[in-house]
């Protein structure tokens, strides 16, 4: 008898595999990653190579010795968490705390409900709300970086906690914004200080371009929360300028476009079918602009996606696409 | 906006390495195994015995039933047994064995190359050629044509589609047809619309095969001038895409057309053929001559001779490949059909049948599958499945065996594609999951029917 191997079709397979995805999303966060250091400096690198070992080490050690398993770190996921996670948090945040936040990332975010794809929350998400909750003046510290090149535009703080601050004090916005010499041109190119992602808008969008055009992720999450904190800043804004943000204040500060582009667009943790996605957008935005004019932290990204993760199951029971050949 | 279907497909690269190979005859070999179960539907009943005399072209089994079709002998000689025999599938099928002796026509079978272009008025006459043709579908599904022209009463036929997309990666033996025997598969065409009362018939070539669209359209100009009878036959360019060979794909990209949930292409008006089809139908009623031959792909990376080969019904697979210089030796498996829903071969001593299409060779780099990982919700596979299914859940669901979800979630709709597991970037293997829970549920329908 021939040695022929048989099995039932297909024959092929695409390219793809959840490691050459997962490299891709690490790719398109390398300008943003680059940014970052030039203008914070190197000890923005530190965060980051400290955050994507611990990432790497707990799953490692997780799969190895709790779930008796091969190791999956070969998959690239825990690198995304990790730079995700970086990039998310001040510069100045002291190293140990660096490392608890990949602890609950991937200890406690994903690696207790089963790993890659059996988890509910975004682990980087979750790992940087932990470390809000649980250390609030470390992750809310700001200091004016020298940046990589001595460059001197940075100042603290973050733009939405001066807005709330100067709220607080009963100043209009306009005043606040003048006040630090806020303006959009910066913001997009290189932020008034804020965590590590929200540093380069530009260089941010351009790795959401990039995701798409090697079609690892597909728009309609993304642009469905920009649509909608655009018009409900919109809105609000229209109605009291004084009291409520701007839509482009709202779309280039607190992180939007890192959480937008790369957080809420995390295959395990968002809606399978396009029009579950836009759902799951629609929510994230307007949650998030909810939160940063009448919740009690400045910033509502991360706390919006959270929310948004957990009703994922439902949307993917309501939201299915349609069927060949059935109404 | 060029015609495609409206939901998934996948885009493999369509590797039509043997696409410049001409048909060419391949040599009659020594003996040829001639399967009566060639065909979806009852086996046909064998007419001969062992040491009869057989010409080339005379039947050598009959129907079985009503969905069943007529068998013919692809060569002159003898017969020298008639039992079972393990077919392409690996299944054992009552096989006529004829040893070769000469190449001896069946009177009455045409076999010049004179063009025939007038179109035959009897349309009961026609149908009864197909019938003795022993025409059945060449693209696949081997459902005998006769049957499938003449629909149900009560339905009504409004558009003839003829099949040319050859969707599958590497295969071009359609392709070839369209090129070297365009003439013939129009005219075939044009009897087909005839039959079915002259409604109009869109011609669907892939636009990866600009050169068979021209010479189709040229031909379809040329005929034109000749009868009327070719009027309302145009060629319609689709976009590349896979799988749009499928029937319920192809109405959907020609017509915008969904044809329902366990319904049939008529019930939307549709009549889907195949081109390999039209020419058998051509030569059926033309020319007097059955399906004895036809054309299969023979091809592959690790293949060093690409060929389209004009092979006898009947023909060992080992014999194929021998007179093209035998096996590639970095070659792990054998395909009979295309990469996407091809048959995997282990038994080179198997001969081809009617609906033999091609001969693919892969390598282990080309084709082994990689161990599988955690779904990562990723929704690849539910963005290519063409029939707007959610293969994730399926493979969840099969594999807990919960038929009534199965059911719920339409696994029963599953056309086998192949289009989930190809995208899966886990390289979780959901089509072979999936099909154990579709077999279940197919089962429970049944057996409701069945009560009922
Ligand atoms: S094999 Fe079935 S489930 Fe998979 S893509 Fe094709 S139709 Fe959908
Ligand atoms: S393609 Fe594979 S990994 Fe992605 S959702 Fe489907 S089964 Fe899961």
């Amino acid at each position: 008898m021939s040695n022929l191997t048989v099995s039932p079709s297909p024959h092929i397979h695409s390219k793809d595999s959840t490691r050459s995805l997962m490299t891709d999303v690490v790719i398109a966060l390398v300008p943003a990653v680059i940014c970052s250091v030039v203008f914070l400096g190197l000890r923005e690198l530190l965060v980051l190579a400290v955050s994507v070992a611990s990432c790497l080490l707990l799953e490692w050690a997780v799969t190895r010795f709790m779930m008796k398993k091969p190791s999956t770190i070969g998959d690239m996921s825990a690198v995304v968490t990790g730079i995700l996670l970086a990039l998310n948090v001040p510069y100045t945040l002291p190293l140990w705390i660096v490392a608890i936040g990949a602890a609950v990332a991937i200890g406690v975010a994903k690696m207790t409900f089963g790993g890659l794809g059996q988890n509910v929350f975004n682990p980087a998400i979750a790992g940087r709300v932990f470390l809000l909750v649980s250390y609030p003046s470390q992750m809310t510290h700001w200091e004016a970086p020298q940046g990589l090149f001595g460059a001197d535009a940075i100042t603290g703080p973050t733009p939405l906690g001066a807005i709330k601050e100067g709220l607080l004090q009963g100043s209009s916005v306009k005043d606040i914004m003048t006040e630090h010499g806020y303006n959009y041109g910066q913001m997009l190119f290189a932020n008034i200080g804020g965590s590590a992602g929200e540093i380069c808008a530009i260089a941010l969008l351009a790795g959401f371009v990039y995701l798409l055009v090697r079609r690892v992720i597909k728009p309609w999450i993304t642009l469905s929360i920009f649509a909608t904190v655009a018009l409900t800043s919109l809105i609000f804004w229209g109605i009291n300028p004084d009291r409520f943000t701007d839509p482009c204040f709202n779309l280039l500060t607190g992180g939007l476009i890192l959480g937008a582009c790369f957080m809420a667009t995390d295959y395990v943790t968002s809606p399978m079918s396009t029009k579950g996605g836009i759902i799951f957008g629609v929510g994230i935005g307007f949650l998030t602009v909810m939160i940063r004019y009448f919740g009690s932290y400045p910033e509502g990204v991360s706390f919006a996606i959270l929310i948004m993760n957990s009703v994922v199951p439902l949307l993917n029971r309501w939201f299915k696409q349609k069927k060949f050949g059935r109404a | 906006m060029k015609n495609t279907f409206s939901i998934g497909g996948i885009h493999p690269h369509d590797n039509k390495i043997s696409r410049d190979c001409a048909i060419t005859p391949l040599a009659t070999p020594p003996t040829v195994y001639i399967s009566v179960a060639q065909h979806i539907g009852a086996p046909a009943q064998p007419l001969v015995k062992p040491g009869d005399k057989v010409k080339v072209g005379q039947p050598v089994a009959e129907p079985g039933g009503f969905v069943s079709a007529f068998i013919h002998s692809s060569v002159s000689g003898t017969v020298k047994s008639v039992g079972p025999r393990a077919d392409l599938a690996g299944k054992m099928s009552t096989t006529i064995e004829i040893t070769v002796e000469g190449d001896e026509w069946m009177e009455g079978i045409d076999t010049t190359d004179t063009l025939v272009t007038d179109i035959p008025e009897d349309n009961k006459a026609t149908l009864e050629k197909i019938r003795l043709g022993g025409v059945v579908g060449l693209g696949g599904a081997t459902f005998p044509t006769h049957v499938k022209l003449s629909p149900p009463p009560g339905s009504k036929c409004e558009m003839l589609i003829i099949n040319g997309c050859e969707c599958e990666p590497y295969l071009t033996s359609d392709f070839r047809t369209l090129l070297e025997k365009g003439e013939q598969v129009v005219i075939g065409a044009a009897i087909i619309k005839q039959v079915l009362g002259g409604v109009p018939c869109t011609i669907a070539i892939e636009e990866n095969k600009p050169e068979a669209i021209d010479h189709i359209n040229e031909v379809i100009a040329k005929l034109r001038k000749i009868s009327p009878k070719y009027d309302g036959i145009s060629v319609m360019t689709m976009k590349m895409r896979y799988p749009q060979g499928g029937e319920k794909q192809l109405i959907d990209a020609v017509m915008h057309r969904q044809v329902a949930s366990g319904g049939l292409p008529i019930s939307v008006g549709a009549v889907v053929q195949n081109v390999a089809t039209a020419l058998a139908v051509y030569d059926a009623v033309q020319k007097n001559k059955p399906i004895i031959d036809n054309s299969v792909t023979v091809t592959g990376g690790c293949f060093p001779k690409q060929a389209n080969l004009l092979v006898r019904v009947g023909t060992p697979l080992s014999y194929i490949i021998d007179s093209l210089g035998g096996m590639p030796s970095d070659a792990v498996k054998v395909i009979s059909g295309g990469p996407m829903m091809g048959k995997a071969i282990s038994n080179l001593d198997a001969a081809t049948l009617k609906g033999t299409s091609s001969l693919l060779f892969l390598t282990a780099e080309e084709t082994m599958r990689k161990p599988e990982s955690n779904c990562i919700r990723c929704g690849k596979c539910a963005d290519a499945c063409p029939m707007g299914l959610e293969p994730f859940l399926l493979n969840k669901l099969s594999r807990i065996n919960d038929v009534e979800a199965l059911e719920d979630n339409a696994a029963q709709d599953c056309i086998e594609c192949g289009c989930c597991l190809y995208s899966c970037p886990a390289n979780i293997p959901l089509l072979d999951i999936i099909r154990m829970g579709k077999a279940e549920v197919m089962k429970a329908i049944k057996s409701r029917q069945i009560k009922k």
